[in-house]
């Protein structure tokens, strides 16, 4: 329980604080481009540091555009629809990360999001409490980085990286494995 | 009309006040009126069989709209309305508005409710905020709202007489299935069998909504209300601890077992049936044991709330394949012999045929042939594995192990048939099904539990039967064999329930938003109507002032909103998105509307 609120502490404060700093970013020009100009132990990063998925000449994904396909079919898909498609009760995750930053996403995973209408009651719970979710946000956006970018099909990558060491260690650290 | 309908019900509270009749016998005397629709599956069997014939095999195809109504509410609209007498009662998906309508007086809104609950519920309710509808009795309409509370309406004002808590949606309980009336209780299942939750069947006293008892699916005997020595699973006593043993340590406390599908009643052996869903979490690893009762079916004494007898149909499930979906009771012919039968289709892809006293098992067949993960149940009453279907190691999830794809296997998780019922025509003997046509690959991975968040563990894509491009089948069942007489192929998933008629048709609605009506005897189309939105909702028909009626709710959503609206994926790629991998969305789009048909002047 401990370990819960302060991942979910962790979360909401790096939530903010990227909301703070990408904030002009996303205002002049939306989501950012997606290139990934280095890698760090298995994970790419785009010109502003943000995560982002690489897709080799051959299929080859990344470890975590193939670990957050997993992911989002496990948690998302169920309000989500597969492969970031939507359903009739949430939108399309494929169009609302063209241009939605980074800093939105992980603040609107942890926390949710309530969206209520005359027309419509969509709302997403926050899963700043879930390690299934919070453990794998940036798995999750940069596979959902790659559909909206085209990067990736609708199928699950059929060849990818190995997982990385320093992955499976903060994946251990993250979900409590003793 | 009315004035019928009032003295009925005062009839009704007068039997009740001398305490000589119970509210069983009144619904099952109305349910014998073909007029009314007076439970969500038409009668306490579970039938969807209705005795009106004034639209027959002749004339179906001259139907026309004869009327319609919005709900004012664009999700998935599953369930159907009541009609008792000149009234129509008309639930909606979250917010459960519930409307009386006046079908004597121009369909008019004779109440409105309207509770107010948390949307923070609405994320709590996996694959849309569907409600499957009310029950009537003692003069009272009952719904069971998405944040678990259970509200009795007057029927005649909607004004709340009584209400119950039955859950905790912060801990990821929610209320989506149709109560139903037994005697002077209110039965009722509950949702969150992705979330964790010990799932359960409450009765409440139909006067004043206290408890009376409460089973759960998993845990002690007295939780489970077992009796070791008298409940008996294939004719032998469970015995001791019979669903603790299954779990490793206090993991049936998580252990989900789902109780939101349908329940059915006999008043002559006073048994109630209805099955329990899937264990928690859908990785199977992390659930060693057979995790009973999940997926089983029970069959309760509704007085004491104590099991007569179980079944459990996947001991074990690797696949999601919850047991919720209605028993069908019917007395027919069995090798020259009358049995009291149930039929059940399940999720699992069997078509199970139990000697209803019993529990007995007499026919465990596919009714879809493309059902792979099992090579069949073992029959041989001898056999130490009596009653358990063969897995078959490829499309074992558990097997396979974690962190494996499991490809290919049929049906998918949503089962060959998910909670659409299927409907009984006692003049063919034979069951009309809507069916599911889909096959998936399933990867199993360790996930951690926390209260009121999804616990899931596990991937899963989903496509229609390799080299084929349908994704659902309606077809009639042979309950006594365990075979297909006809089957009527659907571009996707017939989610809809059926409805069986004395005029020897047959109606159903299909996602793209076609109400059908079909031969009973040959599953020949006789017409069809696009509604106004993809149908998920069952079928009904009534009588009002000397004319037939068939009523459906259109508005497309459930889990059918999920993996269909955005078409399936085709493990193929590059073939194009054609045929069954075609996307629901280019066919039709949220709606919330009630059509109701019948014959010109």
């Amino acid at each position: 329980m401990i370990e819960d609120k302060l991942l979910r502490t962790v979360w909401l404060a790096a939530a903010t604080t990227m909301l703070v700093v990408s904030g002009e970013i996303a205002l002049a020009e939306g989501a950012s481009d997606p290139a990934a100009v280095k890698s760090e132990e298995g994970k790419y990063v785009d010109q502003e540091g943000n995560p982002t998925f690489k897709v080799a000449a051959d299929g080859t994904v990344d470890w975590y555009t193939y670990s957050g396909y997993r992911r989002y079919h496990s948690e998302c898909h169920v309000c989500h629809g597969p492969d970031g498609m939507g359903s009739t009760y949430a939108p399309a995750l494929t169009v609302s990360l063209k241009t939605m930053s980074y800093g939105d996403f992980l603040s609107v995973v942890a926390s949710g999001r309530t969206n209520v209408s005359t027309s419509q009651e969509n709302v997403m719970p926050a899963f700043g409490d879930n390690p299934n979710v919070a453990c794998y946000m940036d798995d999750l956006y940069v596979y959902l980085r790659a559909r909206a970018h085209d990067a990736v099909g609708r199928v699950r990558p059929a060849k990818h990286e190995d997982k990385p060491v320093a992955y499976t260690q903060a994946e251990d650290s993250c979900m409590g494995k003793r | 009309m009315r004035k019928v309908l009032l003295a009925a019900c005062l009839g009704a509270m007068a039997a009740f006040a001398a305490g000589s009749a119970s509210a069983n016998d009144e619904l099952n005397k109305m349910a014998q009126n073909p007029k009314d629709w007076v439970m969500p599956a038409g009668d306490y069997a579970n039938t969807r069989y209705s005795k009106l014939n004034q639209i027959n095999a002749s004339n179906a195809g001259k139907l026309q709209v004869a009327w319609t109504f919005s709900t004012g509410v664009l999700r998935g609209h599953e369930g159907g309305p009541l009609i008792i007498g000149n009234m129509m009662y008309v639930h909606t998906p979250f917010p459960n508005k519930v409307y009386a309508l006046d079908l004597s007086d121009e369909n008019k809104i004779v109440w409105k409710y309207e509770p107010k609950q948390d949307p923070n519920v609405i994320p709590v309710m996996c694959c849309d905020t569907v409600n499957r509808g009310v029950a009537y009795g003692d003069g009272k309409i009952f719904l069971h709202q998405a944040d678990t509370t259970l509200v009795a309406l007057d029927a005649k004002t909607g004004q709340v007489a009584w209400s119950a808590k039955n859950g905790d949606p912060t801990k990821g309980s929610t209320g989506t299935s149709a109560p139903l009336v037994v005697k002077n209780m209110v039965l009722i299942g509950i949702s969150g069998g992705e979330f964790g939750v010990q799932c359960h069947v409450t009765a409440y006293d139909m006067k004043t909504g206290k408890q009376v008892w409460r089973a759960f699916s998993e845990g002690p005997d007295d939780q489970v209300m077992l009796d070791p020595e008298k409940t008996t699973e294939h004719g032998k006593p469970v015995g001791k601890d019979s669903s603790t043993k299954t779990w490793q340590g206090d993991q049936w406390k998580i252990g989900g077992g789902c109780t939101w599908g349908w329940m059915s009643y006999d008043p002559a052996l006073n048994l109630v049936y209805y099955g329990s869903g899937n264990p928690s979490t859908w990785n199977p690893k992390q659930r060693p044991g057979d995790n009973k009762w999940s997926m089983t079916i029970f069959a309760r004494n509704p007085d004491t709330g104590m099991a007569r007898w179980v079944y459990q149909m996947t001991p074990h499930d690797e696949w999601d394949y919850d047991g919720v979906n209605e028993m069908i009771l019917s007395d027919q012919q069995i090798g020259g012999a009358e049995r009291k039968l149930l039929t059940h289709f399940d999720r699992n892809g069997l078509g199970y045929t139990l000697d209803r006293a019993t529990g007995e098992l007499l026919v465990a067949e596919k009714f879809d042939p493309k059902v792979n993960w099992t090579s069949g149940v073992d029959m041989n009453k001898s056999s130490p594995t009596y009653g358990r279907p063969k897995v078959v190691d490829q499309y074992s999830t558990d097997k396979q192990g974690e962190d494996h794809n499991n490809k290919g296997i049929c049906p998918a998780a949503l089962g060959t048939k998910d909670e659409q019922p299927a409907a009984y025509s006692p003049d063919t003997q034979l069951f009309y099904v809507p069916t599911n046509h889909v096959c998936m690959d399933y990867e199993p991975f360790k996930v951690s539990y926390t209260a009121g968040q999804p616990y899931v563990g596990a991937t899963l894509s989903m496509y229609p039967p390799p080299g084929e491009t349908h994704m659902g089948n309606f077809i009639a069942w042979d309950g006594k064999t365990g075979t297909i007489v006809w089957s009527n192929k659907e571009q996707f998933s017939v989610w809809s329930g059926a409805l069986a008629t004395a005029g020897g048709v047959v109606f159903y609605g299909t996602l793209e938003g076609y109400l059908k009506a079909v031969d009973a005897k040959t599953g020949k189309e006789l017409y069809k109507f696009k509604t106004p939105s993809g149908i998920i909702g069952n079928v009904t028909t009534y009588e009002q002032g000397g004319k037939q009626y068939v009523a459906v709710l259109s508005g497309v959503g459930g889990w059918a909103g999920i993996g269909l609206a955005a078409g399936l994926t085709d493990p193929t790629a590059g073939l194009g998105a054609v045929g069954g991998y075609a996307a629901l969305s280019n066919y039709t789009a949220l709606g919330g509307t009630l059509t109701v048909f019948a014959l010109p002047q």
